[in-house]
């Protein structure tokens, strides 16, 4: 049910590569968490993030959860048609792109996880 | 996803039908209890336009009796409970001495000398302890812990007394509300009350645990035409705080009065004496200096529970409750405020994770069902 042609990290996101660019945005697992999504806060475009750096928030009924950048790179796109309908997080996780990135190290998604590591870390 | 299995949290009698049905359970008090089933914005909008079924046999109930069981919940109760008749329910306060909370309770009175308070999950043996010690005093009348020879559904919304009169006898449309009745519900001995925690028409119902499989089943299937479904703690509580309905240790609790927690009209002022009553006295009469307040925000965010409210630019009290109503679709929630900065329309600022972002008093409840 995890896409192949996505990597997944330990904290819940999901990453699109395509050359030196990717998009970001949270696995099914991550929505199922949360419940109905209400609020999804993003970066500017322009902001230079660090792996593992916090890039926004998003919010369900029940709780609040901070985003993650899978890798280091500088926010190239927002997606605030999103951010205007965040309940689309839930239907289409995968789907649901946040922000886009210019990825600054090709090397650090070595650590990234493939879609079945992804699905036994969520058993 | 993995759930907790652990053994060491209480189940209720429901416990298979919430995994049977895939619910998300949560630890809540100690209990393993279904948050969500088909999700929080879905149960609480079939709540609002159809109905929906609660397990809340969590809930405990504490039976007062004897031939002083009056003078005792009178005593322990900040609600005037002469007042009830057989068969009537009422909320009221279990006040400390400072006319503070020790739980808030619905007071049945199941016979002329006989009540049963139903009192909150996570302080069911404190309010035994307490009430135990209390009730003593006031001559022949005894407690008995009697929460484990019930379970309690809650069938909640436009549609809960048609789906329900279809397994009973009890005349339920003819049942007031804060009224109760026994009898039957699918052939199972019953208590049931028109009474919940919505803001909608419905019913609680109390029977046997043995029971409680075929009671839940036969409700599930007397409402699918309905549209009755499964209802979670997660809708539960963003349906009552749209109704505006307190929870305990969010909203109140030991440390903030009856008064503070603007509940003044469950004080019955001219009762006699209960735990408390000068306290509350003083405060009416002086005023309280806190008081809690309905908001909705006027930036783009949730005020949640525990977060810091700033008035003027200094901080002056805090979120108790907080949520995005999926009915009304705002922010909402509930604070407690300087009182001279309480009135409807006062704006204020509440602290979102380092950021003060704008809210404004407004009237409560937040919302109200047509009748």
């Amino acid at each position: 049910m995890y896409p192949p042609d996505l990597k997944y990290t330990k904290d819940h996101e999901w990453i699109r590569i395509g050359g030196a660019t990717a998009r970001v945005g949270i696995t099914d697992y991550a929505q199922k968490q949360l419940g109905d999504v209400v609020y999804l806060e993003l970066p500017a475009v322009g902001r230079t993030l660090k792996k593992g750096e916090v890039f926004g928030t998003i919010e369900s009924v029940k709780a609040v959860s901070e985003l993650y950048s899978p890798v280091s790179g500088e926010v190239t796109e927002v997606n605030s048609s999103l951010t205007q309908k965040p309940e689309t997080v839930n239907k289409d996780p995968h789907g649901s792109w946040m922000i886009g990135l210019k990825v600054s190290d090709a090397a650090e998604s070595g650590d990234l996880l493939d879609a079945s590591q992804y699905t036994d870390l969520t058993k | 996803m993995t759930q907790p299995g652990s053994a060491a949290l209480k189940k209720t009698p429901l416990n298979a039908r919430h995994r049977a049905a895939g619910a998300r359970m949560v630890d809540f008090a100690g209990w393993d209890m279904p948050v969500e089933y088909s999700g929080i914005v879905d149960e609480h909008v079939a709540v609002r336009t159809r109905a929906g079924l609660f397990d809340v046999s969590h809930m405990g109930e504490i039976e007062i009796a004897g031939t002083d069981a009056l003078a005792a919940v009178q005593r322990i109760t900040s609600n005037d409970a002469s007042r009830l008749a057989v068969g009537q329910v009422q909320y009221a306060a279990l006040t400390t001495p400072q006319g503070t909370f020790v739980d808030d309770v619905l007071t049945y009175r199941l016979a002329e000398s006989h009540f049963m308070l139903v009192v909150n999950a996570s302080n069911i043996m404190k309010d035994f302890r307490w009430i135990t010690d209390h009730v003593q005093e006031a001559g022949d009348a005894v407690a008995v812990n009697t929460s484990p020879r019930y379970a309690l559904l809650a069938l909640q919304g436009p549609a809960a007394l048609q789906v329900l009169q279809s397994l009973t006898g009890i005349d339920l449309a003819g049942m007031k509300y804060y009224w109760f009745a026994n009898g039957e519900v699918a052939a199972v001995k019953a208590t049931v009350s028109r009474t919940g925690y919505t803001g909608e028409d419905g019913f609680e119902v109390f029977v046997a645990p043995g029971a409680a499989e075929r009671v839940w089943d036969a409700i599930i299937d007397a409402g699918r035409e309905a549209g009755v479904i499964p209802a979670g703690l997660g809708a539960r509580d963003t349906l009552r705080l749209e109704a505006s309905m307190r929870l305990y240790g969010n909203d109140m609790d030991e440390t903030t009065t009856v008064l503070e927690a603007d509940l003044g009209w469950i004080v019955g002022w001219k009762k006699p004496d209960f735990i408390g009553a000068d306290v509350l006295r003083d405060q009416k009469a002086t005023g309280v200096t806190r008081k809690l307040v309905g908001f909705e925000m006027i930036d783009r965010a949730i005020g949640r529970h525990g977060y810091d409210v700033y008035v003027d630019g200094r901080k002056a009290g805090v979120v108790t409750s907080g949520t995005q109503t999926p009915f009304l679709k705002k922010a909402i929630g509930m604070a407690y405020l300087p009182a001279d900065r309480s009135e409807t329309g006062t704006h204020f600022e509440i602290d979102v994770r380092g950021r003060r972002l704008k809210a404004a008093v407004v009237p409560t409840p937040f919302y109200k069902r047509a009748r």
